[in-house]
This record gives structure tokens, sequence and C-alpha cells, in this order.
């Protein structure tokens, strides 16, 4: 295996039919380079959740994989509206989602705090009107 | 219990993955709601939905979810069929409400999560 791999996939806002294309080829790359499969089913997981809040909440973004012997580093970069609070937007329940994105099954305010339960670091960043950007990071060799 | 099982005891249509229907569900979940179905931690989850549409599935494959139960005659289109084949899903069709599909799962000794 290479010491470092880096991939990079681009999701449309609003299209969800496509949502999850690139949460399941990091899903399957993963799984290739026989990632123990918690840890796979946590990345995987809050890799959907970014990727879903792109789709329903930003108008066009980027996830950038960086995977090394240590971590998998998984970026989620949008230009959108961006989320003038983000404590707020980290409480369990809170969600200004479209009633079009509730009958798609999501919005219930629950996305952030669970990217935050599976994932062993995240970092966001917003700035109102340009995006938002998030960032997860997974350790490969420390279990908790 | 047995997927094929369930299909009998719910009598519905297994309309995807009929040659993985002999592998066995511990825990049952329903809800048509995937914000919810995306915090579960458990394996072996049995999802039983009236949300019919290609995030089901994809929720399914990133929750490690290996059979979907579409209850109240759910449509699954030729999309979400190529979607759940792709992962190895196993999808059923039945008729019954999300209500009777659980009465029936739960009479049965399957388990609930919560
Ligand atoms: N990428 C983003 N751009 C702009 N706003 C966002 C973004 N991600 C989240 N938000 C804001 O934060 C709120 C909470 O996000 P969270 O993912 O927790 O819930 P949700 O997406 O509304 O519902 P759920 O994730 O349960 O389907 C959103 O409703 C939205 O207002
Ligand atoms: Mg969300």
């Amino acid at each position: 295996m290479a010491e470092r791999m880096q991939f990079e996939y681009n999701v449309d806002g609003g299209n969800f039919t496509r949502a999850g294309f690139a949460s399941s080829e990091i899903k399957k790359i993963l799984k290739k380079l026989n990632v123990d499969i918690g840890i796979v089913k946590r990345t995987v997981v809050a890799t959907y959740e970014g990727e879903v809040n792109i789709v329903a909440h930003a108008y066009s973004g980027t996830i950038y994989v960086d995977i090394d012997t240590e971590r998998i580093r998984i970026n989620l970069k949008d230009e959108g509206p961006g989320i003038p609070d983000i404590d707020q937007a980290m409480e369990e329940g809170y969600s200004t989602a479209s009633s079009q994105v509730r009958e798609m099954g999501f919005g219930a305010g629950m996305g952030l705090p669970n990217m935050k339960k599976n994932a062993d670091e995240m970092h966001i960043t917003s700035e109102v009107d340009k995006g938002t950007e998030v960032e997860i990071v997974m350790f490969l060799n420390n279990k908790e | 219990m047995k997927v094929k099982e369930i299909a009998r005891l719910l009598d519905a249509r297994i309309v995807c993955g009929q040659e993985r229907a002999d592998y066995s569900i511990d825990v049952a979940f329903a809800s048509d709601l995937m914000s919810d179905v995306l915090t579960l931690k458990n394996d072996n989850v049995l999802l039983i939905t009236g949300l019919a549409n290609m995030q089901t599935i994809r929720t399914a494959e990133m929750s490690d979810i290996q059979c979907v139960v579409f209850a109240r005659n759910k449509r699954v289109t030729p999309e979400m069929i190529d979607l759940a084949e792709d992962n190895d899903l196993v999808v059923l069709e039945c008729r019954y409400s999300v209500f009777k599909t659980c009465g029936l799962l739960y009479e049965a000794g399957v388990e609930p999560i919560f």
C-alpha cells in the first residue's frame, strides 16, 4: 500500500439522487485498504452526514480525502450560505432544513452531532454567505 | 430470524437479493427518518420504513444494514434495486403498514434496539 493516498469528489447542492455517491466510493476504498470495519463505519457515517449537509444546505462542494498509515482525514468544503452560529448548529434537534430535505428523510438536526460522535476529531469553520468547511479525523492505530 | 422467514411472515416479496435471504437478523428498527437510522451502532439490523427513495438505500449502505422492508406497498424503483444489488442488500416489499409489520416481527421474537 502507498504511504499516502489522496482523493477528491465533487458534490452538487440540491442533487439528492446522487447524494452519498462520494461516501460510497470512500467506503469501497477503505474496505479495500482493510481498515478496521468499526472505523470504516464511523468514517463513512460521518462523511455521509457531511455529504448530505452539502446537498441539503449548500450550493456545491468538494470532499477531500487524505489517508496515510496513521489516520484518515476528510475535509468537506462547500460554497453556500454558511452557518451563522456553529454552537447552535451543533445542538441536537436544531435544523433549518427545507420541506424538500425533510421529505428525503433528513432534517432532524442530528447530522452534525452524529458526525462529532463518530469522528475522533472534528473541526468546523464557516463564513456566512461564503461557505462551510468541516474536517473529520479518524485515527487508525490507537483504539479507544 | 432468517430473512426468508421474515418474508414469509410478512407475506412480503423479495425484490432484491433472493439468493442472500438465508442469513439471520437479530434486531429491527422502524423509521422514516434517515437521520435517526444513521445514529444506530448495532450490526445486523433490519430496517422497516415507509420512505422509499435513493437515500433510504444509501443510508442502509452507510450503516451496514443488510435488509430493508418497505411497508405499505411503497414502490422500489429499478434505480434503487441497482444500488441495493451493488451493496448486497436484501429488499422486501410488503403491503402491511409499518405498525402491523413491526407487530408481527415483535411477536415472532425479533428484538428492538432501544
Ligand atoms: N454545509 C452546511 N452549510 C450551511 N449550513 C449548514 C451546513 N451543515 C449544516 N448546516 C446548518 O446546521 C443545521 C444543523 O445541521 P445538522 O446536520 O445537524 O442537521 P440537519 O442537516 O438539519 O438535519 P439531519 O442532519 O438530521 O438530517 C442545518 O439545519 C443547517 O442550518
Ligand atoms: Mg445534516
